[in-house]
């Protein structure tokens, strides 16, 4: 029965033509429903189903692309809730963009880092202290706030200063390893928001525990982005170009690097691997995505203070990198994905349906047992279950499958005729 | 002519004395082995040749150049590879995963290269995919390419460990006991490769073994260490006959 079963569903005709009636009954429902959580949550996970298929890897990109820039955005404009879901899905993307940062630094080059989310405050603290008029209280020049156009360039902008921040705060932490590295990172990452919390004295740079209100909107060709489904297309624009570096970063000589000293330091060392420099590059880069979201993260709210980056945020980004893979890239987009969701959606939903139900009167629930305020446990009994179940995470990290036909090809004279010039092609390419 | 030069090295630990005023020159293109008792302060010695600890007094050259004070990945810039004793190898990752790391110096690609996915970078990349997939070839570990280093028996994660440091393209390659665990077969195949290596790879080998077996058929050159100083120094006929040797060491076995 199972093995038939298995023939059936590995047809790639049957395969196709099953996934697109599922689309098509999940858009469908969610277009003509009022708020249907379930038909957009079934309609996301379209895309993990997308991931599993038997397809070309081009074909899967392009599906997935036109899934996320029209068919989703289209299918969430039905009823009244479409904001409200593109503001999750913008949600979901940011922190999958940050995940997607850390799981560099954690999952490849193995630092454990538990302050994360102070690269995210660096970006968006960059933006906002430019972007309202914070900024003419310490600058001698230029007029401020500054137009909503300076938005895209402060996306640059953000992500080279939570680098620089990554690497004025890796260059002390990187003497100490493991458990060490995760204690210092702890404090550095209070640290980087405590300076935020009182940046207002003596002179007012950051408005102390105040925050910063209404920045400047972002604005493109005269438009000015304000709302969700706006922000939604910029976010996954952003994200692409993080899944795209990502991608490339390790499968290259930087990814193999990292991952050479998460494995082995000292062998790592002997193969010519400079251990400072690689582990700093792991954090700048690391950051600087995370960094960059910051900017469109305070964009996005008009208003940012302290509270929004404290130690849970960073364990959050932790928990989604452990909970999708260490070092899987589909993983981590899959955990972050999962936790943004569980967060915002299904929490929230959750408790509004105990509520009624106890308005009702069919049950009563107290209030500190709501749902919503169950997330530390949620995410603790969660760990615990991957830790024991599945300790490499939802989808695991597999390395890149080489193959030997490629290997093969237009392979010089056989190995006798190895003379010293023969054996260095990748010398000559370079000249 | 002369590829390494040591002269004079000691290195403390506090008040222990690990090696005491070695002095040693390794040949090019010859076989050269270091053997000794255990903590006869073999695996320092070699440490300090990579950098991983630096001598307390006296000087490292490597082509006349001098290594003291540089890091161990510097060291491996120079021309210098190593083996572990206790294997390291990265493994968690492939097979020819390890190997490429090992070219990790000579991949000129940088970060815009690799985001964009230039055509130098991709051109780079495939050479030398193809170049640490002959060297698997060599050491016939090319039917494991994308096995996890892990994975591996121990006789060929201790030949991929080779593999991986000949793949930094080294003028000194230093093998740390290549035959440590192995069995009597794996030990054969390993003296021919290593006889082969030294000229078709065009590299020094310095080597410390505890298998008097392969020591005496592969090495020209034998330097022996007990209690950090060196007892003496020839060709493996003068060593097998030196009487300290002998009592410090090689015990009546090797007189016949």
């Amino acid at each position: 029965m199972k093995g038939k079963l298995a023939t059936f569903f590995s047809n790639k005709q049957l395969q196709v033509i099953l996934y697109s009636l599922f689309i098509i009954v999940t858009s469908a429902a969610l277009y003509f429903s009022q708020k249907s959580v379930v038909s957009f949550l079934l309609l996301l996970s379209s895309l993990l189903i997308l991931h599993f298929m038997n397809l070309k890897n081009v074909t899967k990109w392009i599906v997935a692309l036109g899934l996320l820039f029209i068919l989703i955005p289209f299918a969430s404009s039905g009823g009244p809730a479409f904001q409200s879901y593109m503001e999750v899905a913008t949600m979901v993307g940011i922190y999958i963009s940050m995940a997607l940062g850390l799981n560099i630094v954690v999952g490849m080059a193995g630092l454990l880092d538990l302050g994360f989310v102070a690269f995210f405050a660096v970006g968006a603290y960059s933006y906002s202290i430019f972007a309202t008029s914070q900024a003419s209280n310490f600058m001698p020049f230029g007029n401020f706030p500054l137009g909503g156009e300076s938005f895209w360039g402060f996306l640059i902008v953000g992500g080279i200063m939570a680098a620089i921040a990554g690497v004025l705060i890796g260059v002390p932490v990187l003497r100490v390893k493991g458990d060490y590295l995760a204690i210092v990172t702890l404090g550095f990452g209070e640290i980087i928001r405590i300076i935020f919390n009182n940046g207002d004295r003596p002179i007012n740079i950051t408005n102390g525990a105040m925050g910063i209100a209404s920045v400047t909107p972002p604005e493109i060709f005269g438009m000015t982005l304000s709302f969700p489904n706006q922000f939604y297309f910029v976010t996954l624009l952003i994200l692409m170009f993080t899944i795209f570096a990502v991608l490339r970063m390790e499968h290259s000589k930087l990814g193999r690097s990292w991952k050479a000293v998460r494995e082995n330091e000292i062998a790592a060392q002997a193969m010519g691997i400079p251990l400072v420099k690689t582990k700093l590059l792991a954090f700048a880069l690391g950051a600087s995505f995370s960094g960059i979201m910051g900017v469109v993260f305070a964009a996005k709210q008009a208003f940012i203070d302290p509270t929004s980056f404290t130690l849970m945020e960073s364990f959050t980004i932790l928990v989604m990198v452990v909970l999708g893979g260490m070092g899987s890239v589909p993983g981590v987009i899959l955990g972050a994905a999962v936790v943004t969701i569980l967060n915002l959606q299904v929490l929230t939903e959750l408790t509004n349906w105990l509520n009624q139900l106890s308005l009702s009167g069919v049950l009563t629930i107290p209030d500190a047992l709501s749902p919503a305020k169950m997330q530390k446990f949620i995410f603790g009994a969660l760990l615990v279950a991957f830790a024991l179940y599945r300790p490499k995470g939802l989808i695991p990290a597999k390395n890149k499958i080489f193959d030997v036909k490629k290997l093969k090809d237009h392979r010089p004279d056989h190995l006798n005729n190895d003379t010293k010039e023969n054996s260095i092609p990748i010398d000559k390419v370079q000249v | 002519m002369t590829i390494l030069e040591v002269t004079n090295i000691t290195k403390q630990f506090g008040g222990l004395t690990a090696n005491k005023d070695i002095t040693m020159n390794v040949e090019e293109g010859k076989i050269t082995a270091v053997i000794g008792p255990n903590g006869a302060g073999k695996t320092t010695f070699f440490n300090m040749i990579t950098g991983v600890y630096q001598p307390t007094s006296g000087d490292i050259k490597l082509d006349g150049k001098s290594l003291v004070g540089l890091r161990p990945d510097e060291v491996a810039k120079k021309g210098i590879s190593r083996t572990f004793q206790n294997i390291r190898l990265f493994g968690e990752m492939s097979v020819i995963e390890n190997v490429l790391v090992g070219m990790h110096t000579h991949l000129k690609t940088n970060l815009i290269g690799i985001l964009l996915n230039l055509p130098f970078t991709k051109k780079e990349e495939a050479s030398a995919e193809k170049e640490a997939y002959r060297l698997l070839e060599y050491f016939e570990l090319d039917h494991l390419l994308n096995e996890k280093a892990n994975n591996l028996s121990y006789g060929a994660q201790r030949k991929l460990e080779i593999a991986r440091a000949l793949a930094t393209k080294p003028k000194l390659i230093l093998l740390d006991e290549p035959a440590a665990g192995m069995n009597p077969k794996e030990t054969k195949e390993l003296t021919e490769v290593i006889k082969r290596m030294g000229q078709e790879f065009n590299v020094t080998v310095l080597l410390i073994e505890h298998d008097m077996k392969l020591v005496m058929e592969i090495s020209e050159h034998i330097v022996v260490l007990d209690h950090g100083e060196k007892i003496a120094e020839g060709n493996p006929e003068q060593i097998r006959t030196n009487p300290k040797v002998i009592e410090a060491y090689l015990g009546s076995a090797a007189v016949h």
